[in-house]
């Protein structure tokens, strides 16, 4: 039993501990010395609070044996560093914010410690959330502990990698074009982006306020429903943070699929998918099938739009964004005897921020400028409204939308790191859902030949989150790809 | 559209970023491969149609106007790179 804490699901160690089988510093003590073992090879933190988790873990055994333990109590998690944690470092990946300790919690830190989490450490991610590998990090690569020398996916890459080595029971990462769905496809693991405005974004460091969002990567549908139920709510901090009543995820699981319009989106399925993720992906739909959805074929026309929708507003919104990072209150500030103001902005910026982030940057910036406003950013937020168009128009059909996550598994690290544009379009199947601020979902549902994890992706209306939960929970009640634990 | 050497070194200045010739000429690069995607989207007629700045329109988000302690002047300045214990402290301006 000791020997594989590591591989409990978030569940399945929350009984073991309510029946008081184990206690949460055992199962801390465990999480930790799995992630001294395969950290050297996987690399999934930027920071490890190891005397913080212990604390938190024996805070978190009193409370139980006192019958006040909550959803998550004495569970060992980590959080994407670009999620402020007060008292503990939060880089999100660039040497700007080297060093930064946040004087508050994210919103989401502070409900997910008031349910109990166990706080192991500050999972890697691309510089500001840009980015599809986590070659991106100011740091260092995150290695897929599928096969070490691919990528993880990101820009939530750590978290997702960490998930599946085992060296967290559950993560929360950020998506804002697919940062949460994509490296949890590549990884084998769970990832849920709400819909925006579901989970607060106070304390998320910003890349494009109107897309961002925050959710869990998890090793089972339940374990994500779990950790959902915590994060998600109404934060007065967060003026875009919905004012709507939380739902029961956990009530929604055992819904089943007996009866729901499932949409399979042609535009999905088009050239460039590689043949193994199809075949995957179309065997999970042939499983929600038997189970007794209906499939339907739906189209989504102005699906090649997204890209360079996505393009423009993201970096726009980055450029603008990112401008706080001046060397004046936080963070890098290289100041020269003799420079003034101007050169310390120069300085620390251009040598504060990697090369992605100075491309989207640039990009952003040039979007916005007199005389090309109109022609970029004005035109993409009109061709936003088409995307979403599409999506309303196909949800007056079906319950939810299935797909491919990425159209390749995990490619190798350093295969697209000279090549932007190629980087963009492993986010193909994921962007256009950030534009229409829906809640998307990605499930393993297979391995390619290569022996790397693919993932099918459910998506729904706005603030149909549980609608996603019962047909990903109904999948792995009849699958077990979520049961398999990498080669590690 | 394309953009030339001298207009990324102009919008690098608006984003106050400094560049080496050689950053400069490498994003020139980048920059005109990720435009020409972006041209696609003149395939589309868009007169008329409204653009969208939040998937979800919420407007007015409204609270009670009620005094919250906020950051007090030690914290908000534990991370500032110099200061004199009540401000922030920067080169020279002028």
């Amino acid at each position: 039993m000791t020997a594989s804490l590591h591989d409990l699901t978030l569940l399945e160690a929350r009984e073991l501990l309510e029946r008081r089988q184990i206690s949460s510093l055992e199962l801390t003590q465990a999480l930790l010395a799995r992630l001294e073992a395969v950290e050297p090879r996987v690399r999934a933190y930027l920071a490890v609070t190891a005397d913080l988790a212990l604390d938190m873990a024996r805070a978190a055994d009193q409370a139980l044996a006192q019958g006040k333990g909550g959803p998550l109590t004495g569970i060992p998690a980590g959080i994407k560093d670009v999620i402020c944690t007060a008292g503990v470092t939060t880089t999100c990946g660039s040497k700007i914010l080297q060093g930064f300790v946040p004087p508050y919690d994210a919103t989401l830190v502070a409900r997910l410690k008031a349910a109990g989490m166990v706080l192991l450490g500050k999972h890697n991610m691309d510089e500001f959330a840009m980015g599809s590998s986590t070659e991106n990090s100011g740091f260092f690569t995150t290695h897929n502990p599928w096969d070490l020398a691919a990528i993880p996916g990101g820009s939530s890459g750590g978290s997702a990698a960490s998930v599946a080595a085992g060296s967290a029971l559950f993560a929360v990462g950020t998506d804002t074009g697919g940062s949460i769905r994509q490296p949890a496809s590549h990884c084998g693991v769970v990832g849920l982006k709400p819909t925006y405005g579901r989970v607060s974004r106070f304390g998320l460091v910003a890349f494009a306020s109107s897309l961002d969002q925050a959710g869990p990567l998890t090793r089972t549908v339940a374990d994500a429903a779990q950790v959902l139920s915590v994060i998600a709510g109404h934060d007065p901090a967060d003026s875009t943070s919905a004012p709507r009543e939380v739902p029961d995820y956990n009530a929604a699981l055992g819904r089943g699929v007996k009866g729901l319009k499932l949409g399979v989106v042609r535009e999905f399925f088009a050239s460039g998918l590689e043949p193994g993720v199809e075949a995957a992906v179309r065997a999970a739909l042939a499983v929600l099938e038997a189970q007794g959805a209906e499939l339907i074929e739906v189209s989504l026309p102005h699906t090649d739009y997204a890209l360079p929708v996505y393009y423009i507003i993201a970096p726009a919104e980055a450029s603008s964004n990112l401008a706080r990072y001046d060397g004046v209150k936080y963070g890098l500030s290289l100041r020269s005897p003799q420079g003034d103001l101007m050169d310390m902005y120069l300085d620390t910026r251009s040598q504060g921020f990697g090369p992605e982030v100075i491309r989207r940057i640039m990009l952003g910036t040039y979007a916005l400028s007199a005389g090309y406003y109109e022609a970029y950013y004005g035109k993409a937020g009109q061709v936003r409204t088409l995307i979403k168009q599409d999506y309303l128009e196909a949800f007056q059909q079906v319950d939810a939308l299935l797909g491919p996550v990425a159209p390749t598994p995990a490619f190798d690290i350093g295969q697209k790191v000279d090549d932007p544009l190629q980087m963009y379009l492993s986010d193909i199947c994921t962007l256009s859902v950030n534009l229409a601020g829906l809640p998307g979902m990605s499930v393993p549902c297979g391995f390619a030949a290569s022996g790397r994890p693919i993932g099918l992706q459910i998506i729904g209306p706005h603030f149909a989150e549980e609608t996603l939960l019962a047909v990903g929970h109904a999948y792995q009640q009849a699958t077990d790809h979520h049961r398999q634990r990498p080669p590690l | 559209m394309k953009i030339s050497a001298a207009e990324v070194a102009h919008v690098a200045a608006l984003a106050r970023l400094r560049l080496s010739e050689e950053q400069t000429d490498k994003l020139t690069e980048q920059l005109n491969d990720i435009l020409a995607a972006m041209d696609r989207l003149n395939e589309l007629d868009t007169s008329g149609v409204p653009p969208t700045n939040h998937a979800l329109e919420l407007t007015g988000a409204m609270r009670p106007d009620k005094a919250v302690p906020g950051l007090d002047h030690q914290r908000a300045l534990a991370n500032a790179p110099a200061s004199d214990g009540q401000s922030l402290v920067v080169p020279k301006v002028i």
